[in-house]
């Protein structure tokens, strides 16, 4: 899918600047595919919208390509694009009625008045909205709003759907029941869905593949589970679920792992992913749960000891925050069991990982 | 705002002062016009209340000044000239400020601001000032003395209104509405027609109203401008003060102060249209 060859919408070194100076969305390369459910996830005010608009052609990039089923996107003028699109603060018309805003793009077709009453019944039943379409959006809830704005990108079976946190206002069981439905459209009707979310289970629920913008530039691309189980850098780590990092200094590269020595002295081993040679700073990024206790921690292999501070039960599993190498946040999830009754808040205890799973990051 | 049980000594005397001013101004702006009215009802051609009037007697009242305007060939011949000449004149207003309005707030236009300000100047400068510059002008390139050249005058003074009235508007408006239209494939007509104008119809027609009545109540300019065959009814009324004192000019005013309440009236209708639909508007 990410060959360019068989890519549906290209971003060939796009930059984007508002005012001239400042960047916001620096050097993206980015192959869509046909089809495909591809996320946008990242910070506030990273360029998400930003990519939006420029694929929607409401801003054009200051300098590189964007290509739409192979064809420059700077020729064809936003209304012939055939792009549904999600905004961010919904743009429905405070002048029409639900039902006239979902027929307004299908009136445009000049479809018949017959086809696009049933095309608008079935779009604001897929959202649940069929009771409301006779009233002003100004008449509806935040979420409805956000609902007909989703039936009204997807009611004239664009190839193309650009959803700009389209499930933000929604409440935690009709956003799952939303994302359910749009991922069943997404996987019904082969649209190509470009999403964009702050919320990272929506993102690794939903999506093919997710890109992780940070400051202008993608981090990381990746299908969701290579995102978690794999990150990068320790941005995307520390981004995508929960992450526990310990500083170091690469004493030596071995293959594919890095001999690091805590600032305590003491040594360990951990992948080398995005570190550098001997003698630079890295970042190490262990998950919760692929951290366990060990009595007796062999010094120079993969474990450190550090101080219980807090043990929050949670049912099947128990959180426990440690203090470690200066980390006072460092989480360790542990299934209820034996084990965890050994361990008494502000003794001291012995941690151990699969070098595996401890990777050595960018010190950033 | 009642009067609160611990209201100081003198909090109580400007309680009452404040609502004698009050009244006073009301009294001295309605009062000169409403009492037109039963003037222009008078049986005998005079500007003052007979004692038949005063007694209420019903021989003392006639339309007769009515019936004069209406049968008049002068006053006749004026309003139509007024009815031809203030909608001619709002209709060029309309168009060109709602475009003007429109593009100076696209955000993208250059010199915003100057121009901005050349087009309000008509609203800013002396009117006789921009009469006399419009008569050498006009003089010069054939237009004084025609009806269009009345018509084009009027609508350089009704514009502004046009341009502060509809920017005023556009400035609630939310730009991503005209992007999702496009999106949905609408060109830039239909999204002008179907999505921005409905939306700033409020403003579009109170400028207008505002510009027809500049236009109605016009006679500066039209003075310099005109020449017999464009005699409006303010020109009318001018002259008919000064020459002949006809109290047919008492039945006019009621009729134009009533055509003014109505127009204010659909004014405010809109007003109150507009602010709905505003709220309206998401995000
Ligand atoms: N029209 C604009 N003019 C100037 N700067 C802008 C404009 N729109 C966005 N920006 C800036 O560009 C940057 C990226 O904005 P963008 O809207 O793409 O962020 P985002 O990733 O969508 O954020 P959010 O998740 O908050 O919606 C921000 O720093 C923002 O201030
Ligand atoms: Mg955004």
């Amino acid at each position: 899918m990410t060959e360019s060859s068989d890519a549906f919408v290209e971003f060939e070194r796009v930059q984007k600047s508002y005012d001239g100076e400042t960047l916001v969305v620096k050097d993206l390369n980015l192959n869509i595919g046909k089809g495909e459910f591809l996320t946008m996830l990242g910070p506030s005010g990273s360029g998400k919208t930003t990519c939006l608009m420029m694929l929607a052609g409401f801003e054009t990039a200051t300098h590189g390509d964007i290509r739409l089923d192979g064809k420059p996107i700077n020729s064809v003028p936003p209304h012939k694009r055939g792009i549904g699109m999600v905004f961010q603060n919904y743009a429905l018309f405070p002048h029409m009625t639900v039902a006239e805003n979902l027929a307004f793009p299908l009136e445009v077709r000049k479809m018949g008045k017959a086809d696009i009453e049933a095309k608008v019944k079935r779009a604001l039943d897929m959202v649940q909205m069929g009771a409301f379409g006779g009233r002003r959006p100004a008449q509806l809830s935040g979420g409805q709003q956000q609902r007909v704005a989703v039936a009204r990108a997807l009611v004239f079976d664009p190839e193309l759907v650009l959803m700009d946190e389209p499930l933000g206002a929604l409440d935690k069981q009709l956003r799952e029941q939303m994302q359910f439905e749009i991922k069943h459209i997404h996987e019904e009707l082969g649209v190509t869905v470009v999403y964009v979310t702050h919320d990272q289970s929506e993102a690794l629920t939903m999506s093919d593949r997710i890109a992780v913008f940070n400051d202008g530039k993608i981090q990381q691309l990746a299908p969701p589970p290579t995102l978690y189980e794999k990150p990068d850098n320790s941005f995307v780590a520390q981004f995508i679920g929960e992450n526990n990092t310990l500083d170091a200094t690469v004493d030596s590269v071995d293959g594919r792992f890095a001999r690091v020595r805590f600032n305590d002295g003491t040594l360990s081993r951990a992948l080398a992913v995005n570190c550098g040679g001997p003698g630079s700073q890295t970042r190490l990024s262990l998950r919760p749960e692929r951290v366990e206790f060990d009595a007796n921690v062999e010094p120079d292999e993969e474990g450190v000891t550090g101080l219980v501070k807090e043990l929050i039960y949670l049912g099947d599993h128990i959180r426990v925050r440690m203090e470690v190498l200066g980390n006072r946040d460092f989480v360790v999830k542990v299934p209820n069991g034996a084990e965890v009754s050994e361990l008494r808040v502000g003794e001291t205890a012995g941690l151990t990982w699969r070098a595996e799973d401890c990777r050595a990051l960018d010190a950033a | 705002m009642a009067l609160q049980p611990y209201a100081s000594p003198v909090q109580r005397v400007w309680y009452y002062s404040f609502r004698v001013i009050c009244g006073l101004i009301l009294f001295f702006l309605i009062f000169p016009i409403m009492v037109i009215i039963p003037l222009s009802f008078n049986a005998l051609p005079y500007f003052t209340f007979t004692p038949g009037m005063l007694a209420f007697e019903a021989s003392a009242y006639s339309t007769e000044h009515y019936r004069d305007f209406f049968t008049n060939s002068d006053w006749q011949s004026a309003m139509w000239n007024s009815l031809s000449i203030a909608p001619a004149a709002t209709l060029v207003s309309v168009s060109l400020g709602t475009l003007a309005a429109i593009g100076l707030s696209s955000g993208k236009a250059p010199f915003r601001g100057a121009i901005m300000a050349i087009l309000i100047s008509p609203m800013i400068v002396p009117l006789i000032i921009s009469a006399a510059g419009m008569y050498f002008f006009y003089s010069r390139v054939g237009l004084q003395g025609t009806w269009f050249g009345v018509v084009l005058a009027h609508a350089a003074l009704g514009t502004p209104f046009v341009i502060i009235t509809v920017t005023a508007t556009l400035v609630g408006f939310d730009r991503s509405l005209t992007r999702a239209a496009a999106n949905m494939g609408a060109g830039p007509v239909r999204t002008f027609f179907k999505v921005q104008m409905p939306l700033i119809l409020p403003g579009v027609i109170s400028g207008g109203l505002f510009a027809f009545i500049t236009s109605f109540d016009e006679v500066v300019v039209v003075l310099f401008l005109g020449s017999a065959g464009q005699k409006t009814l303010p020109w009318q009324m001018f002259t008919g003060l000064r020459e002949q004192i006809s109290p047919t000019i008492l039945a006019v005013a009621t009729l134009l102060v009533t055509l003014s309440i109505i127009l204010l009236a659909t004014l405010e209708i809109l007003r109150r249209r507009s602010e709905r639909l505003r709220g309206m508007s998401p995000g």
